[in-house]
């Protein structure tokens, strides 16, 4: 009775809990230490608000493959998504696809909001058909989604690139909102100017983050949400509990496509283009994010705000390396490579500590239940 | 009779996989054979060698099948797939370069020097593959999906030279033909790599062993079997299917580009494993049957290439052949159609005995 009420007054923390705790450790202290070690560029604001920026996209399809991932599926086909929907959406604003005169730009981008989220929806749905209904490896099923969404990309386009420059949407689109008092002053030292570069804020953040916050309440706050985790966790015992565990695995490839649709739709929002190769290996980059924040390739375990931290940590690899390159006797960093193989290196960094941790967490817990076996007999 | 019959019934359910590559690759060709009635023509050029498109399926897809083979075996032991061999036969390639260029280029030690360099030192990245999975029971793909990421910087790193391009009559050959052999030397090492393969599958342990750790991890344990060693050993068997993979298409371009080197890779390999109806959960394999699976994915591609579809919407249609091919080798669909077989069945009997199914519930339910 006393172990009980101990227990329950200080529950232990949860894996995913503890790992996204570690991955939030982990980026304030890579930044803390690049602002001690490294340039002025981290001293300004508005680098956060470029990793956001840039990242957007990433975070979103992000929060879609920790659902999938928690329901203990796989979803490969996101970046292939998203780079189809980007190039339509080029060619769509640009009058080229589906072209109706005389309609305001205001009005075609909602369409192509419209347009992006029922790409998205399509192709979740067919992999959650075939993945739920028919008992296909998922892995398969995505892939071949990813190739559809790749090989339609380049039926598309035969250009390499698609830009929106002279499109009347581009207006729209590039509104942002700048803050001037995070901004930075720049010092042009050959003309002797001194230019003040605000900090700047894209709408797409706000896509990003309200993507994150109805994630997490739909995976902590609804039924689903639960069902989810019950499925991912043990897809037998979910069936005995009167999970739909079929319903369950479809809804979590559609809820991932939607994203994806969302995210293309991003997508398109930052770079104001789309090309052949757009958003390549961003389901990979997605998946070691959603793995740093804590999510389990294996299911049931995981959650968004970690997914978030993994791609801000992924992120702040780029400008680190970039900056450290600068600093004397680093100037071998400015060699290509190195980004990639830091990148490789911090992921192998987690994913060994997520191991190792969850290891000795379970032999923990077996000698403790040993220990009050024995107490109790 | 009836004995004859029974055998050969056992001989199919034996080797009923096979028939699910099989049977897709008959249909291509058949279907090539309208269109073309000289597909399956092998004819010798001018140059002594031998051309066609059957040659040039198995020329074209000798990397794939080499990759298969290591992939197979390491999907049956894991459990999981290996997404880093495209980096991996990247690195390979870069590493063959590094050392070529160090050396004489025309000398067959050179050479072998090079092929060795890069088969050591994919061995080594697939321990370590194989380490984070066996030691620290990593998922494969997040364990692969490290190099998959650094790897092909890696090859950049030993390379150097993001576009390195050699040249070399010895190599060329080596990608070509040798003098005075027909056949296209890629189909002979490929060869050579499966006759491996047959002899390590016939002569040791290493299948049936790989099969029980697949099946159930702690039974084999139990039985004596080293899981950890056993999922290691396969990981380092697909690195060195990686690097020859790697030697042969570096050999083949006379160039390592660490970006496109076998591009992709992996998802073609992981596909093939899937048609050559091995699960990808681990367990059962087939190796030849994998290897079927291969060509019937490379003549799809020499296929679309055939109908004149250009080379970046060729994943367009494959992807709808897939999803074609996995939907009906899908269980539920699989059940639905021996169902309507078996009524099909029913139904002719009934035809020859009239009467004779007519307390069927189908007929009931009506």
């Amino acid at each position: 009775m006393t172990v009980k009420a101990t227990r329950s007054r200080r529950e232990p923390l949860s894996n995913s809990t503890l790992l996204m705790l570690v991955a939030i450790g982990f980026f304030v202290l890579l930044y803390i230490l690049s602002l001690l070690f490294l340039g002025a560029g981290f001293k300004r604001p508005s680098r956060v608000f470029d990793i956001l920026n840039d990242n957007a996209y990433l975070i979103i399809i992000g929060c879609g493959l920790s659902i999938v991932m928690i329901t203990g599926s796989i979803d490969i086909s996101v970046g292939g998504i998203v780079g189809l929907i980007a190039m339509f959406g080029a060619l769509f604003l640009r009058d080229e696809l589906l072209p109706i005169p005389g309609m305001a730009p205001g009005l075609r981008i909602a369409m192509l909001v419209v347009i992006s989220v029922a790409i998205g929806l399509a192709f979740g749905a067919l992999h959650g058909a075939l993945v739920a209904y028919l008992d296909i490896q998922p892995f398969i099923v995505t892939l071949a989604g990813m190739f559809l969404a790749r090989g339609m990309t380049t039926m598309l386009s035969g250009e390499n690139k698609q830009l929106l420059t002279g499109s009347p949407v581009l207006e729209i689109l590039s509104k942002r909102i700048d803050i001037p008092w995070l901004g930075y002053d720049e010092v042009n030292k050959i003309r002797h100017t001194v230019t003040h570069v605000p900090a700047h804020f894209e709408f797409v953040i706000i896509a990003a983050l309200l993507t994150v916050v109805a994630v997490a309440i739909l995976l902590h706050k609804s039924k689903l949400g639960r069902n989810f985790y019950a499925v991912g966790g043990n897809r037998q015992s979910a069936l005995m509990l009167g999970v739909n565990v079929r319903r369950t695995r479809f809804l979590a490839h559609l809820i991932s496509g939607l994203l994806a649709g969302i995210a293309g739709f991003v997508y398109l929002w930052h770079n104001k283009s789309g090309n052949i190769g757009g958003a390549s290996a961003a389901e990979m980059q997605a998946i070691a994010s959603s793995i740093i924040g804590g999510t389990l390739l294996t299911g049931g375990v995981g959650n968004v705000v970690g997914t978030l931290f993994g791609v801000l940590i992924l992120a702040l690899i780029k400008p680190i390396v970039t900056d450290a390159s600068a600093l004397k006797g680093f100037e071998w960093l400015s060699k290509a490579w190195w980004q990639q193989i830091f990148n490789g290196a911090v992921l192998c960094f987690f994913i060994v500590l997520q191991s190792v941790v969850l290891r000795f967490r379970s032999t923990l817990r077996v000698r403790k239940s040993e220990r009050e076996e024995t107490v109790s007999g | 009779m009836q004995t004859k019959k029974g055998k050969g019934a056992a001989f199919l359910r034996r080797h009923a996989q096979l028939l699910i590559p099989l049977i897709p690759l008959v249909i291509l060709i058949v279907f090539n054979l309208i269109l073309n009635p000289a597909f399956l023509e092998i004819r010798i050029n001018e140059a002594g060698s031998l051309s066609g498109y059957p040659i040039s399926i198995f020329n074209n897809a000798t990397e794939l099948v080499i990759i298969v083979l290591g992939m197979t075996l390491v999907t049956a032991v894991s459990g999981g797939q290996d997404i880093s061999v495209g980096a991996l036969a990247a690195i390979g390639g870069a590493a063959f370069y590094r050392v070529l260029k160090m050396g004489n280029m025309e000398s067959a030690g050179t050479v072998l020097l090079a092929v060795l360099a890069a088969l050591g030192i994919t061995m080594l990245f697939g321990a370590f593959n194989g380490t984070l999975v066996s030691v620290f029971r990593i998922q494969p793909m997040i364990a692969t999906l490290i190099l998959f990421s650094c790897g092909r910087s890696i090859a950049y790193w030993i390379a150097v030279d993001p576009n390195a391009t050699f040249e070399s009559k010895l190599v060329s050959n080596l990608a070509v033909n040798l003098p005075g052999i027909p056949i296209p030397t890629p189909i002979l090492i490929c060869a050579v790599v499966g006759l491996l393969f047959f002899l390590m599958m016939k002569f040791t342990n290493l299948g049936l062993y790989a099969q029980a750790v697949g099946i159930n991890q702690s039974a084999s344990n139990l039985n004596g079997i080293n899981a950890t060693r056993m999922k290691l050993l396969a990981f380092v068997i697909l690195g060195a299917c990686c690097a020859v993979a790697g030697f042969i298409r570096t050999s083949r371009l006379q160039l390592i580009s660490y970006e496109k080197q076998l591009l992709d890779i992996e998802m073609d390999a992981i596909l093939a494993v899937a048609i050559g109806g091995n699960s990808l959960g681990g367990g059962k394999f087939s190796l030849v049957s994998s290897v079927l699976g291969a060509y019937t994915f490379q003549t799809l591609t020499t296929t679309l290439d055939v109908l004149k579809i250009k080379s970046t919407d060729i994943r367009a249609y494959k992807a709808m052949v897939i999803i074609l091919l996995v939907v009906l080798a899908s269980a539920p669909v699989k059940k639905l159609i021996s169902r309507l077989w078996a009524r099909l069945r029913s139904r002719e009997a009934r035809g020859a005995a009239p009467g004779a199914g007519a307390g069927t519930p189908e007929k009931g339910v009506q």
